[in-house]
């Protein structure tokens, strides 16, 4: 049991160098192919470095272009010659130069022997892959490509789209059925020899020549011709990102390297000195059989792919501000917004901070400042209560807020007193839960005794804020936490409500409240609406006047004793 | 039909900008020109600055450590030696000039010369000598592994937004002496209390808020200083700053943020401008109007009480490390892992 490695190297040359002496050294036979168009002054320099070690060999050198047969071309020179300088050879393992190993040869050769003429090459249908670049993945192997997707990207993309309208196709040679995968693989001599050897090996290079990137499909659609036992994945921890490059390890991936158990891992940075440092050690004895084992890299890169292509819900930042209807949620968490109940309860918040686990803060839109729990001048994040700031960006401080306090929940009062900057992302916002007593305004006003005819006009003012707040968050149509009563109906049963409200909201979801809030004194209130109706403001949001009539000109609406939370 | 005029109008602009610089050049005479010694990949970091000579040590200290290869400084008539200390150091190149600070738009006129005429290829950094870079996994990666990662994925241009420190007690009571890190001494920061805004023409953020925002200018928010900064960039002759560092051209250099949910990598400059040398800086800059906006800034800290004027409240964040801003959702890693 020998495994040969075969390294195609194009940059970085004194870390392939490293790597191949570190196989070297362990016994392994190492055959590395170094692209023609590295400058001979740095070939010479690596055949130098290894000039030593007799299990060494240099392959000729192709020129190799991404996404062409070259490497293809690269790749069957440099094993055949592996195969047949060392007889003794039962694996080929292919690394390109920018590959670190992980484990002893010695473990892998254990892994190998357990698992006697498996080869191990990711080899997929096309009909499975989603990684492909350009999301060419079944026309790979279907259209031609002449052009150099890198050098001359228009003309790739010209005649891949010209092929595609003229609905040209390309014939697959009888007997294969395209197959993709990483290009990292480890083969045993018995299918290398087998893809080699073929008779109809022409016929297939020749096919493949106008395959796009054939690196990727080349052995891993010959190896389901001639292969007995394949296990379709890499023994090369390799992470792609989601422009289909390759992730890069640092010095700060050493323990998660590790850890992995995997064999050899793909790309290493090649300034990474402290990696490669701990890596290229002499091996020890060969630690534990463990199979490798990559779920923890898999999590790290997984998280990454998240965080660029969905990020943090509810975030506005320097690099993630997301166009309308793009923010995977507006903002972070969902929040109450409880307009008109601290009109109908006085002492409304602080009564709600005691019985709720939400940060309950009072008229956070109030046109005078920011109302925050607890009534401090800055908040979370160094919010300050500062109206011009807040109202220079009224959503960035909503949104602010709520990211500054993920984890407790936010709950604010509201009424048409306030600010209506906000409205339109309150009924846009799915996290919003709004719960509205229509018309409640109209209490603080009647206790506040002011000038009739001062009274009248600001009522009539809150009521158009308030019609206009309402239809706002009717036509946005989201609806699903939206409770809206009028005054009379909130007040007919407002335990019930008041309940509901807490229970459905969330806010006391846990415990049922100790004692019910107290409510506003509203003896005369009915005659004050009779009042501003004759005056000429009809009141029309706060519900049925005669109801109101009935509740409060005998006293308080009917107090109960406790407040049990609805189920 | 609009934005091709409009393209065709940042165009010229463009063009202006790079005329306008090279005759700005002449106002710049070498004091030590080291830049033959730049090597083909050299990380650069261009500097204006004028009387810092207690910063210095840290600074080059600092972005030393980073991995920059070498400085190029504008002097602008500094009277307390920094010039000639610069003079001194191996890997750093020095323009003097006595001309006016604000006419060549603050100092951009000649740094766009000096990258133009130096920085065409190089990764460039372009920060006061004031502002630390901080970047993702900073403490473990060298810089050249974040631009080799740009590189890899054919990313020009790198947004740091600006996270002015602030001490515990009174701007005047900061201490600072030369060699000292200055985060020692101005620890804390705002954590969320900014605003953005799309800039339609130009496609860049304008980010507003932090702690001036809230002292110097609560009831004028809108002349809040702008926080958004692109220090980082894989410079071409063509490219030029068209304001400060804020924003650059061809505008397509701005889109250092993702619009379509994601998040892009990014950093911070950690502004250290708050030390006890600030209440001097003040005091002259308010009276010199070189500054932006006739010095505003400066103007507004000396109503503030210069003296006694502090940031901190209870709800101020103290600096740890870029892990800290990232989960504060101030900087993120974007895909690079």
């Amino acid at each position: 049991m020998t495994v040969g490695f075969v390294m195609l190297v194009h940059e970085a040359l004194g870390r392939a160098g490293q790597v191949a002496a570190h196989w070297a050294d362990q016994g392994s036979p190492v055959v590395i192919h170094v692209d023609r168009r590295v400058p001979r002054p740095e070939a010479d320099a690596l055949r130098a470095r290894l000039a030593d070690r007799r299990n060494c060999l240099f392959s000729p050198a192709t020129a190799c272009e991404w996404g062409t047969f070259s490497i293809v071309r690269a790749t069957q020179a440099a094993v055949a010659g592996m195969l047949a300088e060392n007889p003794g050879v039962s694996h080929v393992f292919l690394a390109s130069g920018a590959c670190v190993p992980l484990r002893p040869v010695a473990d892998l050769e254990a892994f190998l022997a357990a698992r006697p003429g498996i080869d191990f090459i990711e080899s997929v249908t096309t009909d499975e892959v989603r990684w492909a670049v350009g999301g060419l993945d079944r026309e790979r192997f279907t259209l031609r490509f002449p052009f150099s997707w890198r050098r001359h990207r228009r003309l790739f993309d010209g005649h891949v789209a010209l092929q595609r309208a003229l609905g040209v196709s390309r014939r697959i040679p009888q007997g294969i059925e395209p197959h993709l995968g990483s290009q990292w693989w480890c083969l045993t001599r018995r299918t290398l020899e087998a893809i080699l050897e073929d008779p109809r090996r022409r016929e297939f290079d020749r096919y493949f020549r106008r395959v796009w990137i054939p690196d990727e499909a080349y052995f891993q659609t010959l190896v389901r011709r001639h292969a007995l036992n394949v296990q379709s994945r890499s023994l090369t921890l390799s992470k792609f990102d989601f422009q289909g490059k390759p992730h890069v390890f640092y010095d700060d991936h050493l323990e998660l390297l590790r850890q992995s158990d995997c064999f050899v891992a793909r790309k290493a940075w090649p300034h990474a000195a402290g990696l490669y440092a701990a890596l290229l050690a002499p091996p020890g004895p060969s630690r534990h059989p463990a199979a490798p084992n990559p779920g923890a890299v898999d999590r790290v890169f997984a998280r990454a792919l998240a965080r660029r292509t969905e990020g943090r819900a509810g975030l506005y930042m320097q690099s993630r501000y997301p166009n309308r209807g793009w923010e995977n949620g507006r903002s972070c968490a969902e929040y109450c917004v409880l307009h008109g109940f601290d009109a109908v309860f006085p002492g409304f918040e602080a009564w709600l901070d005691h019985c709720s686990g939400a940060a309950v803060h009072g008229r956070l839109f109030a046109m005078d400042r920011a109302h925050f729990a607890g009534g401090a001048e800055t908040h979370a994040g160094n919010l300050g209560d500062n109206p011009r700031l807040r109202d220079y960006d009224p959503q960035a401080f909503l949104t602010n807020l709520l990211w500054n306090t993920r984890g407790t929940r936010q709950c604010f009062q509201f009424g048409p007193e306030d600010n209506q900057a906000i409205t339109r992302f309150l009924a846009e916002d799915p996290n919003a839960q709004v719960a509205v007593i229509t018309g409640a305004s109209l209490i603080p006003l009647f206790q506040a005794g002011l000038d009739f005819a001062r009274t009248r006009k600001i009522a009539a003012r809150h009521q158009q804020i308030e019609t206009a707040f309402l239809s706002c968050l009717r036509r946005s149509g989201k609806g699903r936490a939206l409770r809206v009563w009028t005054l009379a109906e909130f007040l007919e049963d407002w335990m019930t409500h008041l309940d509901g409200t807490l229970a459905g909201t969330g806010l006391a979801a846990g415990m049922p409240p100790a004692d019910a809030p107290e409510i506003a004194c509203l003896d005369g209130f009915g005659a004050f609406l009779d009042r501003l109706r004759n005056e000429g403001m009809r009141p029309q949001l706060c519900g049925d006047v005669a109801a109101i009539h009935r509740l409060t000109d005998g006293g308080a609406p009917t107090p109960r004793p406790r407040l049990s939370v609805v189920r | 039909m609009v934005s091709v005029l409009r393209t065709y109008r940042l165009r010229l602009e463009r063009k202006r900008r790079l005329l306008r610089a090279a005759r700005k050049s002449r106002e710049l005479r070498p004091v030590a020109d080291r830049t033959a010694r730049i090597r083909r990949d050299d990380l650069l970091l261009f500097c204006t600055l004028r009387n810092e000579r207690v910063r210095l040590p840290f600074f080059l200290a600092y972005y030393r450590a980073l991995g920059i290869g070498h400085f190029l400084f504008v002097d602008n008539g500094s009277t307390d030696g920094s010039g000639g200390y610069l003079a001194g150091q191996p890997d750093c190149s020095v323009w003097t000039t006595g001309a006016s600070y604000k006419r060549a738009r603050f100092g951009m006129d000649w740094i766009t010369w000096l990258q133009r005429r130096h920085g065409h290829g190089h990764w460039t950094l372009v920060v006061d000598v004031d502002e630390f870079f901080v970047y993702p996994f900073c403490e473990t990666r060298p810089l050249r592994a974040l631009t080799d990662w740009l590189d890899a994925s054919s990313i020009r241009s790198f947004g740091a937004m600006l996270l002015d420190l602030y001490p515990d007690g009174p701007v005047a009571e900061a201490r600072y002496r030369a060699g000292d890190n200055p985060v020692d001494s101005l620890p804390w920061f705002d954590s969320g209390n900014y605003t953005i805004r799309p800039n339609p023409v130009y496609r860049n953020l304008w980010i507003q808020g932090g702690p001036r925002a809230r002292v110097f200018f609560p009831h004028r928010p809108a002349h809040a200083p702008a926080l958004n900064k692109i220090p980082l960039v894989r410079w071409h002759r063509s490219y030029v700053y068209a304001s400060s560092t804020h924003m650059l051209l061809p505008r397509g250099l701005n889109l250092v943020y993702d619009e379509w949910g994601g998040e892009k990598a990014s950093g911070c400059l950690l502004h250290t401008k708050f030390l006890d040398t600030f209440a001097d800086k003040a005091a002259e800059e308010s009276a010199r109007r070189e500054h932006y906006a006739a010095s505003r800034e400066y103007r507004a800290y000396d109503r503030a009480g210069a003296g006694t004027l502090g940031f901190r409240t209870p709800w101020s964040e103290r600096y740890e490390d870029w892990r800290q801003l990232e989960s504060l959702g101030l900087i993120s890693r974007g895909n690079w892992a």
